[in-house]
């Protein structure tokens, strides 16, 4: 399959994404709604019990972690469309069709960079109403933006590959639950991975959450509670690496799939 | 024939795990023909229509179409190919004309012959006042018809049908034969798989059963049905106690190989009598049981079905087979 076609075919499965999206409702209600809930709910609820030594309010603490919980995993309906497109056969026909191998997923991902940009505006929308201040320069605040919708670019490739390993949506969303999203909470994104039991501490140190959320945590806040360390170029390697990764096997098993 | 088959298939095999899916499929079809793939749920015949329309390969043996071979010509065989699956594969999302014109370009149409192309097919297949609505709030039988449209938008020269009217009421069926029928009137090769035996009967021009993932029989219709005997005659006697009168009064006219000892009356108290075929039918049954002076109540001559060949050729009827292919099936998809 020539470059040209493998680009023209990505185009077309784009815009049937983009094309999809308004008509689409609840997703977009799933998309913006749930991200503000829990926003509220760790800002008013538990944020008083968090004590985030160095930062103003815990609103400068959280917005930066629920982002990239947020948008990684906002490609959980990625999954779901996926999986969806499999069991009604829609993967067959593309499959059955002269077109380049990579489109589908690749046209998939890049109409998602759509979506977390409007999850990432509302999310900074919400997170400057209960308290957030950005710290830094446009240059920082804009790399960070950059970093994010990079970050939700991998994870797009992750649920697509989750998506078509499971083949239905129910089994994505078991693994959703209990793999990606359990992750996202053993990191530095809501409480200083210093105040966890010995064990966890270290994992959530290790964790590439932790780094993607110290990043973004530098880039927008910066200062000395936030200092740059190795997060930043390890972020966009950790991003690279997974983007990678899930695309490689997940063209993959696109290639061998079949409809329930 | 000297005609090289459009079709052609020789000993594939397929495994899911432990089930074996397919050991040893045989089928052949020349261009412009209808072939029915007729077998009961799990026989092997959606594994089959796969392999030949690139989405899996074989484990053994070899198949080319429009003579591609379907693993190593696949990239160019999936540009003459359309293939109509089980599930009606639109986009819910999109509009009839969305799915099509989509359909287009990946078939790499230019984006103005694929817009043209769309309308053109909508017009077609009567989707033209429903062309701007999401396919998802269709109904079934217009899914099949956008789903048979989208497979027909590259004029492809076979198209594969994979059991393109199960589940549709009885008048969106009638209407999808006769659009099936069109196509293959323009010259277009089609490979039909069904369970449904009237439909096999209607549609193709071959037919190939198979079963436990193997062709067990291969024929016209007519043929299949020949493999299972001719007409017979069939006589409810008013006084079963008449029933040898009756044999004897009949033996004359009885096929060849049937002695009037071997008809045989029911429990139900019907004699049936294998017809020969020159004796005169149901007419010369009657003058002659009445010449016996044997009293009717009712008489009837029974052609064969397809499902008396099923029933022959697989020593169950086709709803048995189909009831216990049922777990196979469920774990062939694993």
């Amino acid at each position: 399959m020539s470059l040209r076609w493998t680009i023209a075919d990505t185009l077309v499965l784009a815009g049937r994404q983009l094309r999809r999206i308004p008509r689409q409702p609840d997703l977009l209600i799933g998309y913006t709604v749930q991200p503000i809930m829990f926003v509220l709910l760790f800002r008013y609820v538990f944020g008083g019990a968090i004590s985030t030594p160095g930062y103003d309010n815990y609103a400068q603490f959280l917005m930066p972690g629920i982002i990239v919980q947020s948008i990684a995993f906002g490609g959980f309906v990625t999954a779901l469309a996926v999986a969806d497109d499999m069991s009604k056969g829609l993967i067959d026909r593309f499959r059955s069709l002269p077109m380049s191998r990579i489109a589908v997923l690749a046209g998939r991902s890049i109409a998602d960079i759509a979506l977390n940009a409007l999850q990432l505006a509302v999310l900074i929308g919400v997170g400057l109403a209960v308290g957030f201040s950005f710290g830094t320069d446009v240059g920082r605040v804009v790399l960070g933006l950059v970093l994010l919708l990079a970050l939700g670019y991998a994870f797009s490739w992750v649920f697509a590959l989750i998506g078509l390993s499971a083949g239905s949506a129910e089994t994505s969303n078991a693994i959703g639950f209990t793999v990606i999203f359990p992750l996202t909470f053993a990191s530095g994104a809501f409480v200083p991975p210093a105040t966890m039991p010995d064990g966890l501490r270290e994992f959530a140190e290790a964790n590439p959450f932790t780094t993607f959320v110290d990043a973004v945590r530098h880039l927008f806040i910066g200062g000395e509670a936030a200092p740059a360390n190795s997060d930043v170029w390890m972020a966009f390697v950790w991003v690279v690496v997974i983007t990678v990764i899930a695309a490689f096997l997940a063209v993959r098993k696109y290639r061998s799939v079949s409809a329930g | 024939m000297s005609e090289t088959p459009i079709i052609e298939a020789e000993g594939l095999t397929r495994s899911f795990g432990d089930v074996k899916a397919l050991s040893g499929v045989d089928i052949s079809a020349p261009a412009g023909s209808v072939l029915g793939l007729l077998g009961p749920n799990g026989a092997g015949k959606t594994t089959t229509v796969r392999i030949l329309t690139t989405l899996l390969t074989p484990d053994g043996g070899s198949a080319r179409v429009a003579g591609l071979d379907v693993v190593r010509d696949a990239d160019e065989l999936r540009t003459k190919i359309g293939l109509a699956g089980q599930y009606a594969a639109v986009d819910e999302y999109l509009t009839g004309r969305e799915n099509l014109r989509m359909v287009g370009r990946l078939y790499h149409l230019p984006t103005s012959e694929a817009r043209a192309r769309a309308d053109e097919l909508l017009e077609q297949f009567s989707l033209t006042d429903a062309g701007d609505r999401v396919a998802g709030g269709y109904s079934g039988g217009m899914r099949r018809r956008l789903d048979l449209a989208a497979a027909l938008v590259a004029r492809p020269p076979v198209l594969f049908l994979d059991e393109p009217t199960t589940g549709l009421d009885p008048r969106s069926r009638l209407a999808l034969w006769e659009t099936i029928e069109e196509r293959v009137a323009d010259g277009t090769t089609v490979l039909l798989t069904t369970q449904y035996l009237d439909e096999a009967d209607r549609l193709a021009d071959r037919i190939a059963v198979i079963d436990h993932g193997r062709v067990i029989a291969e024929g016209t219709s007519d043929e299949l049905k020949r493999r299972v005997g001719g007409e017979r005659v069939e006589v409810t006697l008013t006084d079963p106690s008449q029933a040898a009168a009756a044999a004897e009064a009949l033996a004359p006219i009885s096929d060849g190989h049937a002695s009037p000892d071997a008809a045989s009356t029911d429990r139900d108290g019907v004699l049936r009598v294998p017809l020969r075929s020159d004796a005169g039918g149901v007419a010369a049954a009657v003058r002659r049981l009445d010449a016996a002076s044997v009293g009717i109540s009712d008489i009837a001559v029974h052609r064969p079905t397809l499902d008396d060949a099923f029933l022959t050729l697989t020593g169950r009827p086709a709803e048995e087979v189909i009831a216990e292919n049922g777990e196979l099936r469920q774990e062939a998809d694993r």
